[in-house]
């Protein structure tokens, strides 16, 4: 079969004189096709919206805007440039040029980092797949949509490291991704955040803050990786995955604006009242942000990990900023404190770096997950009130690693079963909290219309206006 | 690393305990429906029975591992209702993980081995009592089967997986670890699921291991379910296991009290056994008491006598015994058989395990003597039956003097009506197979068919030490005068010799031609596995097995040997 491989898929990678890759995608592509038609976001087939498409890594190549219909968006591969003569700069392989092709005695740890990664991305797609029936604007609407193509290029991204170095199991492996179903009891995705509902906007937002947030970790950490392919392919895929994180910042940002004029014009704090008015009050989105966070700590992993160590040693997984470190980059000797329950205490204990590096990375992601938090402050400051939103503990409502088994405050002490009881209605959304929530998400598709419990942005996409028609209906 | 040492001298100060109960279980959930019962490993991640470790993902230890012995044995004598049992696991995406790799990391060379002796009799154990005595087994696994906890669904009768795009069946020894599936699972993946030997290559250096269709085209599974059928499958296919069991309907169990055990200084002490120990000559002995009453013959006073019916309380004390010398007394390195009492009152037990053979407690409690006996022989010490007058070496009691690598039994002939006899009864022409599934007179004697027929002639009749010797019954008959300087240079002379090559020459004499799976398992998988664990490649400061877990890389000499 002759198909315009370059024409349909934007590529860097050589596709159109690639036959192993030709033939994998030819097989793979239409079931892609078919996994968007019938996951992808729900009614939205035939709609034109304002896309950007990337088409090279260059410049002006990577975002080009236009009205798309999703089906034919063009899911492009890229990866960043070579580098000549880049070299492995951490673990046991220090030193030592990047590999190009796939080590047989790392086939199967990279295999696992990349099939991992890659259940994430059309994973979160299908969690999102209804949100377009209740969108709070047609300009919200358009960057849902954006996010969801580029996971679905994200996937594309892993997928081709799959076609391109793992052969058959490779093949496999990248049909298998469309297979899994997120929350499916009989083909679940492989992490447990990405088998959770995305239930209302208000979830996507902080989905998108604090769960994209982890993947740019998890990204920064592959971007290093002595696989070069992998590494390359990340530091493309990061570009995009900032601009999801600014649809997270940004709408959680709009609706504590939106919250605070309504604070300010009602002169009151209390939660009934300001819901009666159709707005969310602080401290559900304090309870929807503890969850957020918690949940998506958890998937840094277990704090002492065995796996983590392998993969740093073998020079597949770096740290976060990993040339940036002043270190010797090999880390044998080197120690790191995690915490542990003692006498009713959390207390640091030191243990081996390699074995703590989920703990580095969830560490390194805290610290970046406060600047948008303090950015959120800034609105509710801006508008003269006293409330302070805050991010809790690591240790808390966590399910994977030594916190697991622990009742922790969001404030970081120790508490009892009783205690949690007591209080969890207080620190994690209700079943009532999250009713009301869902009962504010109505479809607002007017354009420059925005929802009653959200603020308009101050700018549009692309330097469009606000009411721009980024999406049309058909 | 600072890891403490598994099994090591100050670690030994605690010795093991085999000895527990449901009530007791930190690892295990047993759950009974009619004929079905379900046992969930839920392993507690601070329960190892030695400091050091956690034990995640369901990986097991030796304190694990004890506890489906018991339940299995539970099972066995407690609930005849019982015809299948659904191994399983109470965690979400992980069936079982394997054996913990830190604690094998860190334990001893002797630790390792005795662990993987235990569970290999352990899983033996399972197809011992489906083969024997209808009791099958269904492992549902629910998620990640690794390692060991492929090998522990091995040794089921069938494995379902659950058919969720991500649980596997794998056996990631050789290329994670360095080592081998050492608990059977080389073995049973050719000899017993027949999976054909280029595939199971490919599946045995698949760190990741092969799932879904694959899997069960593969024979590595037997069936692959959706999760949300999985319950129902299962429960069905328990039950139709069930179908195919003998075992009994509405009896009810006989309960298997706590053993009257006392641990002191010289040994451990049992009712009908007695384990002497003597640290300095580096020798135990074992005396195994015949029935200090009449047993019943009725089966319902059989029945009725429940665990302190002689056989049974005997064999469980003998099992115990076993594996007490062998975990916590590694340098007794030669074990003495003794028996004493009154053989004929072993003599009418035998004729009762005969007459009521095909009852389903008679069936278990055979079971259980079969398997003692089995653990006997594949102990790695020297085993010495001495007969001398007052013992009780008869039918089922005689097998220990079979059992044993040597076998002196003391003449009298100034003093004949003192002598020791021994004699034969039917339970010794195949009630108690080995592991290779010969009777051990038939293994005597290569299956020749004339000293074999001598030997039956001989049942029931009362042996002098000479006529024992002449059917080849013995190895010597020594008289009085040369006995004591003959035992006691024999015992001193054992003694002295390398402990290493005494375990592999016992090993390889007491097993002659003809191999089951079983004896494959513990003569050459075994035998591969613990020269591995002791080569540099697996357990040197660079080896495989001890930089697991620490992000160090092996470092191998790559010398073929």
């Amino acid at each position: 079969m002759d198909v315009d491989y370059s024409g349909r898929i934007p590529n860097n990678v050589g596709l159109a004189d690639d036959r192993a890759l030709q033939r994998a995608l030819l097989h793979w592509q239409p079931h892609f096709v078919e996994w968007w038609r019938s996951m992808g976001p729900d009614g939205a087939l035939m709609h034109d919206v304002y896309l950007r498409t990337a088409v090279s890594v260059d410049r002006d190549g990577w975002a080009q805007f236009g009205y798309v219909r999703m089906p034919d968006y063009r899911w492009g591969i890229f990866l960043n440039p070579a580098q000549p003569d880049a070299v492995i700069h951490f673990g046991a392989h220090k030193g030592e040029p990047v590999w190009h092709d796939v080590p047989g005695e790392h086939r199967a740890n990279l295999r696992r980092i990349i099939v991992t990664q890659g259940d994430t991305e059309p994973a979160s797609v299908e969690q999102q797949r209804h949100l377009g029936n209740t969108c709070p604007s047609l300009y919200d609407l358009r960057n849902l949509y954006q996010v969801n193509v580029e996971e679905g290029r994200h996937l594309w991204a892993m997928v081709y490291l799959l076609h391109r170095h793992f052969g058959r199991d490779g093949r496999e492996e990248a049909e298998a991704l469309l297979t899994r179903r997120s929350g499916d009891a009989d083909h679940p995705r492989i992490l447990g955040a990405f088998n959770e509902k995305t239930p209302d906007w208000l979830a996507f937002f902080m989905f998108t803050y604090f769960t994209d947030r982890d993947g740019k970790f998890q990204l920064c950490a592959l971007a290093e990786s002595g696989f070069a392919p992998l590494a390359r392919t990340t530091q493309f895929m990061l570009t995009e995955e900032a601009h999801h994180m600014f649809v997270g910042e940004s709408g959680v940002s709009r609706v504590v604006q939106r919250t605070c004029q309504a604070m300010i014009a009602l002169k009151t704090d209390d939660p009934a009242q300001l819901r009666e008015a159709g707005v969310i009050d602080l401290p559900t989105i304090q309870r929807y942000l503890n969850f957020h966070y918690s949940v998506t700590v958890d998937l840094f992993g277990a704090d002492r990990s065995s796996n983590a160590a392998i993969f740093y040693t073998s020079g597949l997984k770096g740290r976060f900023e990993e040339t940036k470190r002043a270190d010797d980059h090999v880390l044998q000797d080197a120690g790191y404190p995690l915490l542990a329950a003692s006498g009713g205490k959390l207390v640091a204990q030191e243990a081996p770096m390699l074995n703590a590096l989920n703990e580095v990375l969830r560490d390194d992601f805290a610290k970046d997950s406060v600047g948008g938090v303090g950015r959120w402050n800034k609105v509710i400051e801006k508008a003269g009130l006293p409330q302070r939103l805050v991010l809790p503990h690591k240790a808390f409502n966590r399910r994977i690693g030594s916190f697991a088994e622990l009742r922790v405050s969001p404030g970081g002490e120790v508490i009892d079963d009783a205690a949690w009881q007591a209080n969890v209605d207080r620190w994690l959304p209700t079943v009532a909290d999250r009713a009301f929530v869902a009962s504010l998400m109505g479809r607002v598709v007017e354009p420059g219309k925005f929802a009653s419990w959200i603020a308009p942005p101050s700018i549009g996409i692309n330097r469009q206006p606000v009411d721009f028609e980024y999406v049309r209906f058909n | 690393m600072d890891a403490q040492v598994a099994g090591s001298a100050e670690a030994a100060a605690q010795p093991v305990d085999y000895e527990t109960h449901p009530g007791r279980y930190r690892h295990y959930r047993l759950s009974f429906d009619g004929p079905v019962a379900t046992l969930a490993l839920d392993v507690d991640e601070d329960g190892g029975i030695r400091p050091g470790y956690k034990l995640k993902l369901n990986s097991y230890d030796l304190g694990v591992d004890i506890e489906l012995s018991d339940a299995i044995q539970r099972l066995r004598f407690e609930h005849p209702e019982v015809r299948t049992v659904v191994l399983t696991s109470a965690r979400e995406r992980v069936f079982c993980s394997g054996a913990n790799i830190f604690m094998l990391g860190s334990s001893s060379h002797a630790w390792k081995v005795n662990f993987c002796r235990f569970t290999n009799e352990t899983r033996n154990g399972l197809e011992d009592s489906s083969r024997h005595s209808g009791l099958k087994f269904l492992a549902a696994c629910n998620g990640t089967t690794a390692g060991g906890g492929y090998e522990l669904a091995l040794a089921c009768d069938e494995i379902v997986l659950v058919d969720d795009g991500s649980s596997a069946v794998s056996l990631p020894e050789v290329p994670l670890l360095g080592v081998l599936p050492g608990t059977g699972g080389l073995t049973r993946l050719t000899d017993k699921r027949r999976v054909r030997h280029d595939l199971a290559d490919i599946f045995c250096t698949t760190t990741e291991g092969i799932r879904g269709q694959r899997a069960k085209d593969w024979r590595l599974v037997d069936d692959v379910v959706r999760p949300k059928e999985f319950a129902a499958w299962v429960r069905t296919r328990a039950l139709e296991l069930a179908e195919s069991s003998d075992r009994p309907g509405g009896a009810s169990g006989v309960t298997l009290t706590p053993l009257a055990r006392s641990i002191d200084g010289s040994g451990y002490h049992y009712t009908y056994v007695d384990a002497a120990i003597d640290p300095a000559a580096r020798k135990a002995t074992l005396t195994v008491r015949a029935p200090l009453d009449d047993v019943a013959q009725d089966i319902d006073a059989i029945v009725a006598a429940g665990a302190a019916w002689w056989p049974l309380q005997m064999a469980r004390e003998l099992d115990d015994a076993i594996l007490m010398l062998r975990t916590n007394h590694l340098d007794v390195g030669t074990w003495i058989l003794a028996t004493e009492g009154d053989p004929k009152r072993v003599l009418a037990t035998d004729a009762a395990l005969d007459a009521h053979a095909a009852h389903w407690f008679v069936r278990e409690t055979a079971g259980l003597l079969r398997r003692t006996l089995a653990r006997l022989e594949v102990s790695s010490r020297t085993l010495f039956a001495l007969i001398t007058p007052r013992s009780a070496f008869a039918g089922t009691l005689f097998e220990l003097a079979l059992a044993a690598d040597r076998c002196y039994m003391l003449d009298l002939p100034g003093d004949p009506g003192s002598a020791p006899v021994v004699s034969l009864s039917a339970r010794n022409f195949g009630a108690y197979p080995r592991v290779d599934e010969r009777s051990r007179l038939d293994a005597r004697f290569s299956g020749e068919a004339a000293p074999l027929a001598k030997a039956r002639a001989a049942i029931g009749t009362r042996l002098a030490a000479r006529d024992a010797e002449a059917l080849g019954l013995v190895t010597a008959a020594l008289d009085d005068i040369d006995w004591d300087d003959e035992i006691r240079i024999a015992l001193e002379e054992r003694a002295s010799l390398s402990p290493d090559a005494l375990t592999g020459m016992e090993a390889n004499l007491r097993f002659g031609a003809g191999e089951t799976m079983t004896t494959r398992i513990f003569g050459r998988l075994s035998a591969w596995q613990n020269w591995i664990f002791t080569r540099p490649n697996a357990v040197g400061d660079a080896g495989a097995l001890k930089v697991f877990g620490t992000g160090r890389k092996a470092n191998f000499n790559r010398e073929r040997a």
